[in-house]
Formats: structure tokens, sequence, C-alpha cells
């Protein structure tokens, strides 16, 4: 295992600040850490009023009636906004980003618990707050859709009554893949498993919930909105379709983001209530969800009944996967996913596997829970098909009584078939699979870990070891393919230097924690030679920096580290003109060494970057047709998604008696091609396992048969401490990208995507000596416990 | 942020402050000690209060562990750290660092006090299950005075116990006897959350023979009451495997838990079972060790 010692030598020492990639501090960490952050909650402006949001306290009823005269009545009570009065302005519903529509404030009826029935506008946030108290709704109850496996009964409620002509809770149906020439597949197989896998509903709660402040200046017609997003000019125009504002008129500025994964892509009803009271007092409105309103209300992720197929040759080889997926949307389709791709990027469910044939047909549908759909550092659900893909795998292992590692090593696509295209029709960048497997192998001592397991069974304990291997596509996307809204998936990048050679970068998409203001500087560092530490990164203000579409589905590295590695080669190859007519000599005469131009044969004849950008602003003729000034922009359209992989292993150790998991030993090996900065990429990977260790054993968004959910505060839906997670054990590849122009592949979400099958596998790997083939996450000790006396049943 | 509704607060500067404080106030008025039950019920508006004493001025006068005579005497403010720390305490009944070690999180045990604890009779919470084992006895003072409560007739059920409207516990007596230790075991989903399930058991022993032992469980069910058949069933008998199962048996029947996230009833009763056989079996092997 990796020592403290080694571990110690392996920190950043930015004494020695790499000009360029590697290891060195996070340049934002000294104001994060000390509490000097600027987050949303922390905006106070002049006036501010404060706002609250009535939620509905049940599932699903119609609204008989609102009375607000009491609440209107209380001291400090600026005004109570309704969905009445919303629908007057025509703002009661707003579009979702998967083209449906969500109530901003209920009108007709509440279709789950939490969601937004009425606002109050205060002097304070308390008196806000006690303002909803004295709200007076009365509601008619009507009967919940609650079990998803019942939603396309005849008899069940109809949902969305608001919808023309509906008259079921049906939501959409996908499908991918070729469903004849699998069918003959699986016709011919000699051996055939199928296996119900459930990815239950969890939450990304972040550790800074949703908020915003809204400012309108009447004078200028100019809204500005501080807000919790991780796609601030996704949302500018968003919010100038549905509110009629001019966009140029619209500021949207995402201050410190205090964690997203996923969460802070949606545009929420409390972000529009808070525009609405803006404008309707003419002061600036603050709004903070609470920790039960986040996890009642936003975002939720997963929530997928698969029922997996697997067919292969009794020897092992896999030949075709096959699933049917029942999907839970909740009331509002409010899924975060470029629109073409309703299921998200589960179409990539074919793993890191050479097949013959796979399909997948999905059926999704409308119950009385919270809307969404959207990521939880997922990729677009692709963590559900890694996961689905990866229990397939160890199910089959388990039937044809052979190790999980060797039926994965013998079914990897080989590194020669780069670039692969997918039986569903992705193509695979590059990879070498078995390289990142045998790694994760040696690290763990694979084969020394079967003999301890075996002692330890005879003497009647259980320890489970489980792999998973993945390949995710991230970097979303070309934009022939792809768009969100209509806004096609490229990203916009700025540099400029400044004559003293000081640097500043502006980005399109938006740090949510994952450290862009260290690794885009070390981008431009290591094209244009200036430190990282001259280089000013700037995002999340749309009056600041170009269009694009923000960050999640670790898109960032992908889409705008290539922006950024391009940008700089841009105002790189104008430096080389100025550089030639300093040094006069021809522009091929030159030759680059980070930081500065020689002329070739004579290294004493030369120009750094920053003498060449006084130059550009400074006194004297340039070389002909070259302007003033040293700065460029570009847009980035990539030509295929980036492709990372890796293998993880993991050790557990179930106590008998008690059914505890212990999670001994977590070895990652993460192959994202090009690695820019290892401190940070590590960083991702801690904690995506981490999430993984949260979903696998104790995460999960349940409701009751009346839809009350029970997962409404931290200490009802949990999220693991470093008390749950062993000391990670991390290793790496590097398989760069043939297309990215610094070969990286992206990482933001490599271990969550990857990590729960690990855990799950080794799990059930433990409970072998039960005859265990399958059991569902969370695998807390209760459901751990049933599973061993035989009686394990569906988390849904 | 989750914001309580609105309250008075007042500060008390000693017991008899507090007591005359809660008499002002009358029934809408609750002492806050650490906090950490209370306030989260606040703000999440499932309780609410007129006045809020506080009372984390009285750690000079009511946090201390003692020993007096053959008791060792713990004031209500003493906080969990304390608890865990002192080794008078673990010493004398080691089940109190053995809880300790497993409630909640250093920020809770900071603040967090023994009398708050038991106030509050959480069915889930530890240290009440911890006290019944140990019969210790509540202290709990009134205008006209004090009187001496048993664990069983302090708890009156789940979030109910003795202490009456203008009242507050001051003390926590656990009486010492030779030959004996303690030990207790808890399941929980994760650090810091509540118990799925837990057990405390105490173990007196001479000649060989137990002479006394009770067992204490906690978050199956509304009763935090001792389990007098375990006791009966122990008394006068050699510890064994055996034993311990047939009071790990015992422990299953006499609990009442209900399903919910933390798991199903018959999970939670196995638990009973198997909680209780390790922490006799722990105590047993502490007195063992006492012996050697």
């Amino acid at each position: 295992m990796t020592t403290v010692e080694t571990r110690l030598t392996e920190f950043a020492d930015n004494n020695e600040k790499p000009v360029g990639y590697g290891r060195m501090l996070r340049k934002e960490d000294p104001r994060l850490i000390r509490g000097q952050g600027n987050f949303v909650d922390d905006v106070q402006l002049p006036g501010m009023l404060h706002l609250a949001i009535l939620r509905s306290p049940v599932a699903h009823a119609r609204i008989k009636s609102i009375d607000t005269t009491a609440a209107a009545a209380l001291e400090g009570v600026v005004a109570i906004v309704t969905g009445a009065d919303l629908a007057e302005k025509g703002l009661a519903w707003m579009p979702t980003l998967s083209n449906d529509v969500q109530a901003v404030l209920a009108t007709d009826k509440v279709r789950f618990q939490g969601q937004e029935v009425a606002f109050a506008i205060a002097k304070s946030r308390y008196i806000a707050r006690d303002a909803i108290e004295l709200i007076n709704v009365d509601y008619e109850i009507l009967s919940p859709v609650v079990d998803v496996r019942k939603a396309l009964d005849p008899d069940a409620a109809l949902i969305r009554d608001d919808l023309k002509d509906k008259t079921d809770n049906h939501c959409f149906d996908w499908e991918t893949g070729d469903a004849a020439a699998t069918q003959v597949v699986f016709d011919n197989a000699d051996v055939v498993v199928t296996q119900e896998i459930i990815y239950p509903r969890v939450h990304p709660a972040p550790m800074e919930t949703c908020g915003a402040v809204a400012l309108f200046d009447a004078v200028e017609g100019q809204l500005t909105l501080w807000s919790t997003t991780q796609a601030p000019h996704a949302h500018r125009t968003v919010y100038a379709l549905v509110s009629g504002l001019p966009e140029h008129k619209i500021r949207v500025i995402a201050p410190d983001i205090g964690g997203g994964f996923g969460n802070k892509v949606p545009i929420y009803p409390g972000y529009v209530c808070a525009i609405v009271a803006a404008l309707v007092t003419g002061k600036p409105v603050k709004w903070m969800e609470d920790r039960s309103e986040n996890l009642m209300s936003t975002g939720f992720a997963r929530d997928y009944i698969m029922n997996g197929e697997i067919a292969a040759t009794k020897d092992g080889k896999i030949l075709a996967v096959r699933t049917h997926v029942l999907a839970d949307h909740g009331a509002f389709n409010g899924t975060a996913a470029p629109i073409k791709y309703p299921a998200g990027f589960f179409g990539v469910f074919t793993g890191s596997y050479d097949l013959e044939a796979a399909y997948c047909s999905m059926t999704a549908v409308y119950t009385n829970k919270a809307p969404g759909g959207v990521a939880y550092a997922c990729s677009f659900r692709i963590t559900e098909a890694v996961y689905l893909i990866e229990r397939m795998v160890d199910c089959l292992a388990y039937d044809l009584k052979m190790d999980p590692a060797e039926l994965r090593l013998k079914n990897f696509i080989k590194p020669e078939q780069f670039p692969y295209t997918t039986k569903t029709g992705w193509v695979y960048d590059s990879g070498e699979y078995e390289r990142g497997m045998r790694l994760a192998m040696e690290l763990a001592g694979y084969d020394e870990l079967r003999k301890e397991q075996e002692e330890r069974r005879a003497r009647g304990e259980l320890m489970g070891i489980g792999i998973s291997f993945f390949t995710e596509a991230v970097g979303a996307g070309p934009r022939k393919d792809m768009d969100i809204l209509g806004l096609g998936m490229a990203d916009g990048c700025e540099l400029r230097i400044h004559p003293t050679g000081k640097a500043v970068l502006r980005l399109s998409v938006k740090s949510q924690g994952q450290g862009h203001e260290t690794t885009f500087a070390q981008i431009v560092a290591e094209e244009i030679g200036i430190p990282p530490s001259d280089i000013q990164v700037l995002e999340g203000d749309t009056d600041n920096t170009p269009f694009g579409l923000g960050t999640y589905g670790s898109r960032s590295t992908p889409v705008s580290g290539a922006a950024a590695a391009l940008v700089a080669r841009k105002v790189r190859d104008k430096a080389q003109i100025i550089a030639s007519g300093m040094l006069e000599v021809s522009v091929a005469d030159l030759e680059w060494e980070k930081g500065s131009f020689h002329v070739k044969g004579d290294p004493t004849k030369s120009v750094t970057i920053q003498e060449i950008a006084f130059k550009s602003y400074g006194a004297g003729d340039l070389p002909e047709g070259i302007e003033g000034g040293l700065e460029a922009q570009i847009c980035y359209n990539p030509s295929n998604l980036t492709y990372p992989f890796g293998a993880y292993i993991c050790v557990v150790d179930i106590d008998p008696g008690t059914a505890v998991v212990k999670v001994r030993r977590f070895i990652a090996v993460d192959d994202c091609g090009t690695r820019i900065n290892e401190m940070i990429i590590e960083g991702q990977v801690h904690g995506g396992l981490t999430d993984g260790v949260g979903m696998a054993l104790m995460e999960m968004i349940a409701f009751d048969e009346d839809g009350n959910c029970l997962g409404a505060s931290l200490m009802d839906y949990l999220i693991p401490t470093a008390l749950e997670v062993p000391d990670w054990e991390t290793g790496h590849t590097v398989t760069p990208s043939p297309h990215h122009p610094i070969g990286a592949k992206g990482i933001g979400e490599s271990a969550t995507v990857g990590s729960p099958p690990a855990i799950v596998n080794a799990v059930v790997d433990a409970l072998k000596p039960f005859g265990i083939r399958h059991a569902d996450m969370p695998l807390t000790p209760s459901r751990v416990w049933e599973t061993m006396q035989g009686r394990h049943v569906p988390s849904i | 942020m989750q914001v309580p509704a609105p309250f008075q607060y007042a500060r008390a500067t000693t017991v008899d402050h507090a007591i005359e404080l809660l008499n002002e106030g009358g029934e809408g008025a609750r002492i806050v000690a650490g906090g950490h039950s209370l306030l989260p019920m606040m703000k999440l508006r499932l309780a609410n209060f007129d006045t809020l004493i506080d009372i984390n001025g009285l750690h000079d006068e009511l946090g201390y562990v003692r020993e007096e005579g053959d008791e060792i005497r713990i004031g209500a403010m003493t906080r969990h750290r304390e608890l865990l720390e002192s080794d008078l305490l673990a010493a004398a009944f080691p089940i109190f660092r053995d809880a300790e070690h497993v409630i909640a999180d250093p920020v809770v045990r900071n603040r967090g006090t023994l009398g708050g604890s038991l106030c509050q009779a959480d069915p889930s919470e530890d240290l009440s299950a911890v006290c019944t084992t140990l019969d210790a006895s509540c202290v709990i003072r009134g205008r006209d005075g004090e009187r001496v409560v048993s664990m069983e007739d302090f708890h009156r059920g789940p979030y109910e116990t003795a202490v009456g409207e203008a009242e507050m516990l001051v003390e926590i007596r656990l009486p010492i006897r030779p030959g004996g230790s303690s030990a207790y075991f808890k399941v929980e989903r994760r650090a810091g959350d509540w118990a799925v399930a837990s057990s405390g058991a105490a173990v007196w022993m001479s000649n060989g023979v137990i002479s006394d032992a009770r067992v204490g469980l906690a978050a199956v069910g509304p009763n935090t009451t001792g389990i007098p058949a375990i006791s009966e069933a122990l008394r006068g008998r050699a510890p064994s495997e055996e034993l311990f199962a047939q009071a790990g048996a015992l422990a299953a029947q006499a609990c009442s838990p209900a399903v919910d996230m933390r798991g199903t009833v018959e999970y939670k009763r196995h638990l009973a079972d198997e909680l209780t056989r390790r922490a006799l079996r722990k105590s047993v092997e502490r007195i063992n060790e006492q012996g050697a």
C-alpha cells in the first residue's frame, strides 16, 4: 500500500511551480480554504430583500384555494406571490432542458412533495420563512403515483393533465442498437444470463445549496442575476427566451460555486421566482434554498430499473448485451442532456467489450416525485450504463464459474481496434484496456488477494474482491449531434496577453470546485511559456466571457481545455510573426522553446514571450499585416467525444454477525489521456470514489407509499465520511485522445462512474458462500443481512 | 440555511436562576444545553418554543465527573467529549468510552451533554441505554428541592421524561460495585448516524460466577428500560457462549423495533441478539483482564 512517506514526496511544491503541466497547488485554494471565497449567499446588496418558497407538503393534490391574507399582513413582508399571480404574467410555467414544461409555481395541482406553491418576499430571511407558514392552502388530496412499476397501470392517477390530450403517465420511449441482430445472437448463444439491476434515485447534494440574487435596474432595463449555475451562458439564453427580456440586457454571474455534480445545470423555479420578485419590488432579492429544499426538490439522479441480459459462449466470449430500462423521471422531465439523447449517453452500456450485437429499449414514465433525471457526476447516464454492464459481466462470471478479471481480459476491445465503433454507434477514440487492467491487478496484488480470500472463507470470514472496468464518453459534444435547447455544445475561449506579459484567459465553462483557475492556466502555460501564476482565469460572468455551454459531463477539459490550448497556439503564431520582426529573420527561421523564440542554430538570438507582448503594444512598426496587441479568441467544436477509461479493484470485509461492510482497500487505475495536474486529477478521483462508496453503501432518495420524501435531511440522506473510505490507492496509464489538441480526455466523473460496480461486485463476491449472485444498492447492513438470509428485495 | 420560528432567549447564570426562568416561562419554555438535537428540530420547525433557556453558562457548576463514596456522579452539563476523555469513568465503566466513541462526531461531542441526551429521550439515543445498563439514578431539581429517580422512572416514553415543567436534571449517579465491567456495541449505517441498533451490558462476577448483569438496548423500540429477564437468566451462572446466546435471544424477544430506512424488524432483532452477546462477552473479558 501507498505509505504516508511516499505520498508526502508526491505533494505539490509551489516553490517549483511548473511552467505547464505538472503537480502544483491550486491557485484558488488560498481563497477557498480561508473562507474568503465569494459565493451567491455572500452577495449583499443595498436594500436587498429575501425570498422564501412555500412548498407542497403532499405528493399529489389539487389546489382548491390559497389564502395569503395573514402572510401578507405580517410585519416586514413586502409581497406574497402565488401561481395565479405568475399566470397573469405568463410565467407560471417554464421549459425544462428536455422540451417538457415545469411549473414555476403550481396553479392547478401539486405533483410532488416539495413542489413550489407560493413565495414570500420580506425584509429578512427569517420573516420570509415565517410568512410562508401563514399561507393557507386548501388541498384536495389525489392518489399519488409512487411505484414506478405501476405508473402505466390503467388505474394509475394521471399526473400530467396539464399536457394536451395526455391520458397516461408515459414520458417517452427510446431505443438503441439492433433488436433483430441481437435476438439472433441470443438465440444461438451457449449461455444467457438475465438479472434485474436497480440504480436507485440518489441526489448530488452539493455542500452549497441552490440560490440566486436578482437585481433589476429599471433605468437601464438591465437584469443581473448571481446564481448557482454550472452553465451561466445557457441560463442567460433561457431567461431571455422565457422572460422576454432582451439577452444583451441580462447578465448572469456564477461566483464561487460550492459543488455542483450536475445539481446546478437545470434552471429551477427558485431562480425564476427571484427574478420575478426583483421585477415586482424593484429591489434586489435573494433566494437561498435550505438543505431540505435542495434534497427534496432539485435534480436527482439515476432511478433506473434495468433488466439486463448477457449472451456468451460457454468458454466466456461475450457475444451480446440487451436491456430494457424502466426510467422514473418524476413529475416533469427535467433531464439535463443533449436534446437528441433523452437517455443521456446510456447507449455506451456495451462497456469496454468487443460485442457482436447490442440492444436497449427504454420506457420513461412520470411519477409524483421531484423532477429531473439530471447528472450527479454521471456523464449523462454513463454511471447507470457502466453499472449495468459491469454487474452483468460479474453475473456471467458467477454462472460460468470464471474469475471476473479473466473474463474481462478475454473480452476487452484490443488496442489495434481503435477507433472502435460500438454496436450502438459510439466511436471510442483510443484505449489500452488490458494495460490498465493488468496494472490495477498488479497494484492490488490480485492473485494474493484471491488466495487470502480462500483462506478466510475456510475460516468462515466474508471477504470480497470486486472489479469494475469502465469506459466513459465525455466532452459533449460535436455540434452536429449535440445541443441543449438548440444551443450547440461548442465552447468559446479568449486569451489576452497584456504588455508586461501577464495574461487573462476567459472561459465559457464554470468551475464548481474542480480547479479550473489552475488547470486552465497550466494548459496555456504549457503552450506559451507564461507561468501559471501570471495567468488569470476568468469564468462564470456572461458579460466578461465568451459563449459556451458550461461545466458538466466532464466536458471542461475535453472542450474548453482544447479551446484554451488552441487559442494559446493562435496567440503563439502571432507572437512568432512579431518575433520574426524583432529578430529580423523570417518566421520559418524561428524555433520555439517554451517561453521564447530563437533563431535556428543561434540560441543567443532570442526574444521571450513577455518581450514579444510588450512589443505588440509598444512603439515602432510591427511586421506587415499584423495588428497591434497580443490576443485571440476561438470557438472549439469537438469532432468527437473523448473516452477515458479505468480499472478499479475493491476489497471489502463483511462482519458475518452484523453484516456491516467495510471497504478495506480500493485500487483505482485511471486513464484520462494527457495529465495536466496530477494533484487535481487525484483529488477528482478521490472525490468520485468517495461518492461511489456513498451510492453503493448508503445513499438513496426513498419515498413512502404516500410519496413523502424520506431523504429530506442529511440525517436521513447519508453521505459518506472519511471514516467510511479507505486510503485510496491510485495509479494511471496514459493513452492520449487522438483528436484532442493536447490529448486530454477529462477526469471529473470517471471515479463516480467506475466505483459503484466495483464496490457492489466486491460485496456480492463476499457473499458467494451464500449463493448470492446479485444484490441491489444501497448495501446497508440491513440489506446485506437480509440478502444473507435469502430474503433480498429490490430497493425500488 | 434553515431558520427556526421566533423565540425568546434567556441565559441562566445558576441552576436556581434556570429553574426560576423555567417557572416564568411555563409550558413554552425549554432548556437548551448542547443544542444538537433541539436546534435541528427547531430549524426544521418540528418543534417550536416560546423561550429557550440557555444553560451553557452552568458548565462550571454542572460539568464534572467525580467519585463520591460508592458512586460516580456526573453533572448534567458534562459534555460528551469530557465523558469520552474521563479516565475515572473509563476505569469504572468502560461502557461510557465505548459509547462515546460511536456517538455522532467530534463537533457534536464538543457541545452535546449527558443531561441533554437523557432529557431529549430519543429512543435511539445511546447514553440512555448506557445509563439504564448501569442502573443510574437521576437527580432532578425544582423550586422545592431535589428528588432522585431511577432510569426506569426517569424515562416515561419516547421524548418524555420525569422532569417536570419547572424542573431540571442536574446530576446522574452511577453505583460502583466490585467485580464488574461493561461494554457497548452499536451498528450504524455510517459514522455519526443514529444507531440501527445498539446494546450495552454490565456484568458483575464473583468466584467465576455472574453475580449480576444488566443489558440496555437502544433504537429497537420505544422502551429504553432494562431487561430483567436477562438479568435473571444470567445471575448465578458461569459465563459461556451458550449463556450469552440465551441472553441474546431474550434481548431479541424483549425489543419491539420498527422498520425504517435503517433496517427491517428482523434485522434489528438479530442485532439486539448479536450485539447483546458481544457486549456480554466483552464485559466478561474485561473482568477477566482486571483479575489477571
